[in-house]
């Protein structure tokens, strides 16, 4: 673990330091919060942005690309390959992911790919194909390469889920420094603290970067039946198996009388 | 209308869920049973993961089988001294089902083995009630009056010893097959998501001769009260039952029983059995088509845990 935040400190050093900064980025966020509610389906926040010289006489160096990668808090997740025994389709062989985030989106103003040369995506991990997903094998952690069957299988689930994106269209340029870019948020989206990057290119070379950061909150009534079956199981038990039975003998004597 | 479910994590239709009790509470109503065999099936159907499916179910099931047991209550139809001889093991079986369940799933192989006791369960009782049910159709239409239990047909079971006499179903029994029975339908449920009615019925009919009269009654406590403490257990040890899920799952429950008894009162007992066999033979067969047919992904995700 601590091999990876420190190679995350280093890459996070020389990407400050390597573009000689001209520009900043001002962005601001429609909501900081989602609330999830027993009406929730989904919801779309937009970023808006704008890019200001830095300092205010440099000249800007349009066109600009923009990169917003928008990450959920942290999980464990296990990939699991079935295979044939016996006739019969059993779970064979699995990985687990290490602290992944349990949603990610990379949302663009075209194809990653075609903003930086993939040294550059991989540095600054852009792109579902260059983010670190580290791996348990054996009792080591590591990003596999891009086309390990498990790593590959992995984001094709989560983005089956709505979980993972890579959206090349989710931002716009309104004028050549001023953007908007959609951020998706699927029903299914985890709940807790999400961290937003927002990092700029110019000519292929990264220009400025910044961040920001949103919860997604269970609130009201979702939020008590959570806390209250995670905390209190015993009684929460107790509570449903008692509803059970008083709906069942409220069935019972409104449907006594025939 | 959706509406978000706060532990399965996931917004569900509730005019589907509440269409999907009321369908298996008119089944279950029909042939009394507690229905879970289908309901469980059903919410994996939908997207609701495996795990949260029977640890929700069980408590769905005890909403329906206590409106049965009271209305069999009143009707007298209940024995309530095989009840409790049955439910003593019942609950060990339950805590023994819920132990393995976690133990299971911790290993990957929860899906796996719920699927394989679900094709092995349903083909082979589903095989014998249509077995036995088209027996009984034949010889009556022979003119052979059909008779289930017949007095004086003594097995090795009858030979075993702490005989205990059961007043209500005018039986005298070996505790020992009774205790048996109710272990294995405890600890059945607590790891498959059914209340095992279609299992008991027939297991209390063959092989303790149980009058038809208290069968299904005390069938139904039981299923009551083992489903309700897997509730509890579930909910204690797992975290994974979905009160919301089971309060629309329950109220379409509990509604459909009540007009699926009125059907299944109508019908002759042999071909309500053959129904139910055909019904469980059905549902064996889709789980072991499952198993067997190269699945569309071969990779599938679960979740470890947060950080």
């Amino acid at each position: 673990m601590r091999r990876i935040a420190l190679t995350l400190a280093v890459i996070a050093l020389l990407s400050g330091a390597g573009p000689a900064m001209a520009e900043r980025l001002v962005v601001s966020l429609s909501n900081h919060r989602v609330a999830v509610t027993s009406s929730f389906v989904g919801e779309e926040l937009v970023l808006f942005g704008t890019i200001e010289p830095d300092p205010v006489t440099t000249p800007l160096r349009p066109p600009y690309d923009l990169v917003v990668t928008v990450t959920g808090p942290r999980q464990t997740l296990r990939t699991r390959r079935k295979e044939r025994v016996i006739g019969i389709w059993v779970n064979v062989d699995s990985r687990e992911f290490l602290r992944v985030p349990s949603y990610l989106a990379v949302l663009s103003n075209r194809p990653v790919n075609t903003i930086a040369n993939p040294d550059t995506l991989r540095r600054l991990q852009i792109g579902l194909d260059n983010f670190l997903l580290p791996q348990r094998i054996g009792s080591d952690f590591a990003d596999t390469v891009r086309d390990d069957p498990f790593r590959q299988a992995f984001v094709r689930l989560q983005t089956q889920q709505g979980l993972y994106r890579e959206s090349s269209t989710a931002v716009t340029f309104l004028t050549p420094t001023v953007f908007r870019a959609a951020i998706p948020m699927p029903a299914a989206v985890p709940t807790g603290s999400y961290g937003i990057e927002v990092e700029l290119f110019t000519g292929g070379n990264l220009a400025a970067r910044t961040n920001s950061a949103l919860d997604v909150i269970k609130t009201g009534f979702e939020q008590y039946v959570a806390d209250a079956a995670r905390d209190y199981g015993l009684l929460y038990g107790a509570v449903t198996a008692m509803m059970a039975l008083l709906i069942g003998w409220f069935a019972s004597v409104i449907f006594a009388r025939d | 209308m959706q509406i978000y479910l706060p532990i399965a994590d996931l917004p569900v239709n509730v005019f589907l869920v509440l269409g999907m009790g009321l369908a298996v509470g008119y089944i279950s109503g029909m042939f009394g049973i507690g229905g879970g065999f289908l309901m469980t099936p059903l919410l994996i159907f939908i997207g609701i993961s495996p795990a949260v499916s029977v640890a929700t179910v069980s408590s769905h099931i005890a909403a329906s089988s206590f409106t049965g047991a009271l209305s069999y209550w009143r009707k007298r139809a209940v024995d309530i001294a095989l009840a409790l001889m049955l439910l003593s093991a019942g609950i060990l079986g339950t805590a023994t089902g819920v132990w393995l369940f976690t133990e299971l799933r911790a290993l990957d192989q929860l899906d796996l083995v719920i699927g394989i006791s679900y094709v092995t369960l349903l083909t082979v009782v589903g095989a014998m009630m249509i077995y036995e049910s088209v027996r009984a159709i034949l010889r009556t239409r022979h003119g052979m009056p059909a008779t289930l239990r017949r007095p004086g047909s003594h097995t090795w079971l009858h030979g075993l010893p702490f005989k205990l006499r059961f007043k209500r179903s005018k039986i005298y029994v070996s505790a020992i097959p009774v205790w048996a029975i109710g272990f294995i339908i405890g600890f059945i449920g607590a790891i498959m998501g059914i209340g095992g009615g279609f299992l008991l019925v027939p297991m209390l009919i063959y092989f303790l001769r149980v009058p038809t009269a208290t069968v299904i009654g005390t069938s139904m406590v039981l299923t009551l009260v083992t489903m309700a403490s897997a509730t509890v257990m579930h909910a204690a040890t797992n975290h994974l039952v979905d009160a919301v899920l089971a309060l629309i799952l329950m109220v379409g429950g509990v509604i459909g029983a009540q007009f699926g008894a009125r059907t299944g009162q109508k019908m002759r007992g042999e071909r309500l059995r053959l129904l139910l066999g055909l019904l469980v033979f059905a549902v064996g067969c889709r789980f072991a088509y499952e198993l067997v047919v190269k699945p569309d992904d071969l990779f599938s995700l679960r979740y470890v845990r947060s950080e």
